[in-house]
């Protein structure tokens, strides 16, 4: 996947013109946000189950290393293999070899945020595997060759007629005078094409939204089941997932997912809830022969013990996506990888380098409405910050803006030489501003004039007229 | 397993692990996890036990779910085929192997329903098979896997019909967690089975246009059948 | 019993409308507070501290710490400033043994003026007359930093001939953000286009607000656009000082 982040810009300006996108992007709130409230409605310990989610990842990262060892060995019992990966690149490999090893051609997938981070699709491609996304969102940006516009909906951002296209054009078996005017039409098409993929793949490769270190299992959360027929039916199943993944027992899963759907769709529980532990037990008539697990390291481990440690306690549940009013505006494409939003300005530059992804934590107002909607309670505008102080000290704050910052900062902390610049400026604008008592445009403000106004100011500062009627008062 | 030794070693230099904390740390670990604990359970998960079924029957209906309830195991192959017929759909399941569903009269009370044992294929339009628990919470069946309880029964044919004992509907997901370690663990060594499914109505999706469309990948429709006195053998002893 | 109050003006107010600055102080003053304007202030630092840049940061709020040190209570109008003051101030000098109690210190007795008002000064009503219907921007500081909701309503409600109408999306950032609105100006606009869209759907006259940075960005838009809407700070309304020319409408 190409990697677009520094043309966030470029993208965003794209994004705002696409009338598509808009509609789109206007139903998450309408949908996604208002479910959330009525979901958080109908249960009245939420917050303190936001709390207890907090702490329970906040203790299985202070003891990650332990928990790790502990999950591979109960995943070994359970006649798993755990593989370890610090890079993406290993990831990939180990997932190739493992492919090959039972001669696989097809490999079908469930949903797997880890496996678009290292790129798997096109390393399994490259090395003639043929990689077929399951959840029919995934399925719908594979036909298209796009990256995400969502976490937890990657193909919202098609309307159902650019779906349908998508499906003519790739769907050749079918008879070309189908319909496929409505949803259910293409939803029932989805089923039956992929139905063949299913059953036909060798492999199958899911994500994880826990790892559980009590049983070793892994579990996934899904409306549509594809990630069940995609662990079931093949020889082999092998889970990606990163390694702040882990939460102790089942109860504690438990309590996480009581508040992941609420936050991320508003429903009230996911259609299927799976916990699989290891290959098919002697007797089983269904189920993979065997069971393996790729752990994710790139660049997590390195986050613990700095001020970004509170991320790894994402459950990627969207819900700072939905209620961002920049995502609101842009979309997740815009974003340019595989995590988008809030969660995404802070993640893509820990994971791929500031350098290339500085203006994902630097598009943002700080409205803050992340934060309070985040079921784990992660502080993403403070962390968006800590990267823009990282920013500006390596200098990839662009130089106008430092040199801007610096001349503020000089004037702001000598109050007798602000006090004079204001009041000459302040009294410059307001004869500039007319009697209108605006600007439409201005050197340097290209920014704002753009599309607004600049209100002029009054005339003489606030300041400057209490000093002279403090004055005027003494005097009198 | 350089890869191994780097990520433990990455992280255990963030934590700041010395060899002294590193015994406290596992002790920590080792604490919590040989004593699961439930966290705060929701008032949704500890209805009455008056009220248990009918909230479970509400929330499974919310997640659009059909349910029926009958007496014993002997009304169950009327109540399966009065569904199908209901339903428009032929006179033919396939069942999960389990000795319990066997107790009901499948040939004696309907000697026209086709019945399969074992893993469905893919013309399977109905499977039939048993619930280990029901949670009032959020409506939802907890299924585990087995030797006569292949998964793929819940997830390939379009039609999925659950039994489910009246005495296993519970009101949360930490009860229904004890009656899993109860059906599978030793006591100290617990062995889940392959796949533990928790199902909250049928498939579906939202990814065409926000729309919520039912059968996704997995079954269109979910019936429920709440069995009341459940599948006690003619000698009165209850299931396993 | 008069309360001593500094008033912390804010750059904006100072520099683009000192009329709110009166009206804060008109406000103070009818209800029993002694007024100061140290003399030392200019800035709260937040320009500098969310472009990253926390040593000038520092610089500038110990300027504010050593102005404001000794008064009762510091009221700011402007939920941004004050949350400056109050959430960040102290998490700007952790560690800093000699400044981090001096930041808290300060935090505990620095209030947004209406959180102050209807606080500590407890007002439940205001008098006063105001014709005409109006809408009301929360902006994101006070509701998710300063914590205030409703309380700008309890007080708009007792002015004599004023019509609140309820703004859909009232809670939804204006796409100020300081340094943002220029930094990504065409996102920036979106956002604003959006509030003022919101605004127009209410047909109110007026938009109120207690910040003059979402003011600013929303009457300049209106302004743009040709609106006939009137922006004003909230704290004009309630001090009855509407005389003046509306943020960014003729003299």
């Amino acid at each position: 996947m190409e990697v677009t982040s520094e043309r966030f810009k470029d993208n965003a300006t794209a994004a705002l013109a696409d009338p598509h996108l808009r509609e789109a992007l206007g139903m998450i709130e309408t949908n996604f946000g208002r479910n959330r409230v009525h979901a958080i409605a109908r249960l009245p310990e939420f917050d303190a189950l936001r709390d207890e989610a907090r702490a329970i990842k906040d203790h299985v990262i202070a003891h990650l290393d332990v928990y790790l060892e502990h999950f591979e060995a109960k995943v070994k019992e359970s006649g798993g293999v755990v593989h370890w990966c610090a890079t993406p690149e290993e990831a990939c490999q180990t997932v190739l070899d493992l492919c090959q090893s039972v001669d696989a051609r097809t490999v079908t997938k469930g949903k797997s945020m880890v496996a678009e981070e290292i790129g798997l699709n096109d390393f399994l491609i490259a090395n003639g595997i043929e990689p077929v996304e399951t959840d029919l969102g995934e399925y719908i940006i594979q036909l298209a060759g796009e990256t995400p516009g969502h976490i937890v909906a990657p193909a919202v951002h098609k309307t159902k007629a650019q779906v349908a296209e998508l499906f003519h054009e790739h769907h050749r078996d079918l008879d070309p005078g189908r319909s496929l005017k409505d949803p259910p039409d293409i939803v029932a098409e989805g089923r039956a094409v992929l139905r063949q993929r299913y059953l036909a793949a060798d492999v199958g490769i899911t994500g994880a939204n826990f790892l559980v270190a009590e049983t070793g299992s892994t579990v996934i959360v899904t409306n549509e089941g594809n990630g069940d027929l995609t662990m079931t039916l093949p020889r082999m199943h092998i889970v990606t997932a990163g390694i702040e993944k882990v939460v102790p027992t089942l109860e504690d899963t438990a309590t996480i997912l009581r508040v992941l759907a609420r936050s991320a769709t508003g429903q009230e529980f996911s259609a299927y809830t799976t916990i699989a532990t290891g290959p098919r037990r002697p007797g089983d008539l269904d189920g993979p022969e065997s069971f393996h697990v790729v752990l994710l390291d790139n660049g997590r481990a390195d986050l613990i013990g700095t001020e970004f440690q509170d991320v790894l306690r994402c459950i990627r549940c969207g819900a700072c996506l939905n209620h961002c009013p920049v995502f609101g505006a842009v979309g997740g494409q815009a974003y340019g990888w595989v995590y988008s939003g809030p969660i995404g300005a802070v993640l893509t530059p820990a994971l791929i380098g500031l350098d290339k992804a500085h203006h994902l934590p630097n598009a943002s107002s700080f409205c803050g409405r992340c934060e309070e909607v985040c079921p784990m309670q992660i502080p993403l505008p403070k962390m968006m910050r800590h990267w823009r102080e990282k920013a500006f000290a390596a200098r990839i704050t662009p130089a106008r803006e430092r040199m801007a910052m610096g001349l503020w900062a000089f004037v702001a902390h000598r109050p007798r030489l602000y006090r004079a610049v204001s009041a000459i400026v302040a009294r410059l604008l307001a004869c500039l501003g007319g009697r209108e008592g605006r600007l439409r445009a201005l050197p340097l403000a290209g920014g704002w004039t753009a599309g607004r106004d600049l209100p002029a100011p009054e005339g003489p500062t606030f300041h400057s007229q209490w000093r002279t009627q403090r004055r005027s008062r003494r005097g009198s | 397993m350089v890869a191994r030794a780097a990520i433990l070693g990455r992280l255990r230099r963030g934590l700041g692990r010395e060899t002294d904390t590193a015994k406290a740390a596992y002790a920590e670990v080792e604490r919590r996890l040989a004593t699961p604990t439930a966290n705060l359970i929701p008032q949704r998960g500890r209805p009455p036990a008056a009220e248990r079924i009918e909230r479970f029957i509400e929330m499974a209906e919310v997640a659009q779910c059909t349910l029926a309830r009958i007496e014993n195991a002997a009304a169950l192959p009327a109540a399966v085929a009065e569904w199908l017929g209901g339903h428009n759909l032929a006179a033919a399941l396939v069942m999960a192997a389990d000795p319990a569903l066997d107790r009901a009269p499948w040939a004696a009370a309907q000697p026209l329903l086709s019945i399969r044992r074992g893993a469905p294929m893919e013309a399977d339009a109905v499977s039939l098979n048993r619930a280990l628990a029901g949670i009032a919470e959020t409506g939802t069946l907890m299924l585990a896997s087995g030797p006569d309880a292949p998964t793929s029964l819940s997830f390939l044919p379009e039609n999925h019909i659950v039994v489910v004992d009246a005495t296993a509907i519970v009101g949360s997901y930490e009860e229904a967690f004890a009656r899993l370690r109860a059906a599978h663990g030793a006591q100290d060594k617990m062995a889940l089975p392959r796949a533990v499914n928790l199902i909250t109505g049928p498939s579906r999706t939202g990814d065409i246009a926000l729309k919520i469309e039912l059968g996704a990948h997995g079954p269109r429709r979910l019936h429920i059948v709440i069995v009341e006195r459940g599948f006690e053998a003619d000698d009165g002893t209850a299931p396993t | 019993m008069a309360r001593d109050v500094a008033l912390f003006v804010t750059c904006l107010v100072d520099f683009f409308r000192p009329s709110v600055g009166f009206a804060a102080v008109k406000l103070l003053e009818a209800h029993g507070c002694r007024v100061t304007v140290p003399a030392a202030q200019t800035c709260c630092g937040q320009p500098s501290y969310n472009a990253g840049a926390q040593a000038d940061a520092r610089a500038i709020a110990a300027g504010v710490i050593e102005a404001f040190a000794g008064f009762e209570h510091v009221v700011v109008p402007s939920g941004s400033c004050a949350g400056m003051i109050g959430e960040h101030y102290p998490a700007l000098f952790a560690g800093d043994a000699l400044m981090e109690p001096k930041a808290r210190e300060l935090a505990a007795r620095t209030h947004e003026l209406i959180a102050f008002m209807t606080g500590e000064l407890g007002i439940k009503r205001m008098e006063g007359r105001f014709e005409g219907a109006v809408t009301y921007h929360h902006s994101c500081s006070s509701l998710r930093e300063i914590g205030i909701r409703d309380e700008a309503r309890d007080l708009l409600v007792g002015i004599e001939g004023l019509e609140l109408r309820e703004l859909d999306g009232a809670e939804q950032c204006c796409g100020f953000g300081g340094t943002f609105c220029v930094k990504y100006p065409e996102i920036s606009i979106d956002m604003v286009a959006r509030k003022t869209a919101a605004i127009a759907a209410t047909g109110a006259g007026t938009v109120l607000a207690g910040d003059l940075g979402c003011l600013l960005n929303i009457g300049g838009r209106l302004s743009r656009e040709g609106a006939l809407v009137e922006a004003r700070h909230v704290a004009e309304v309630l001090a009855g000082m509407t005389d003046t020319p509306p943020i960014g409408g003729r003299r």
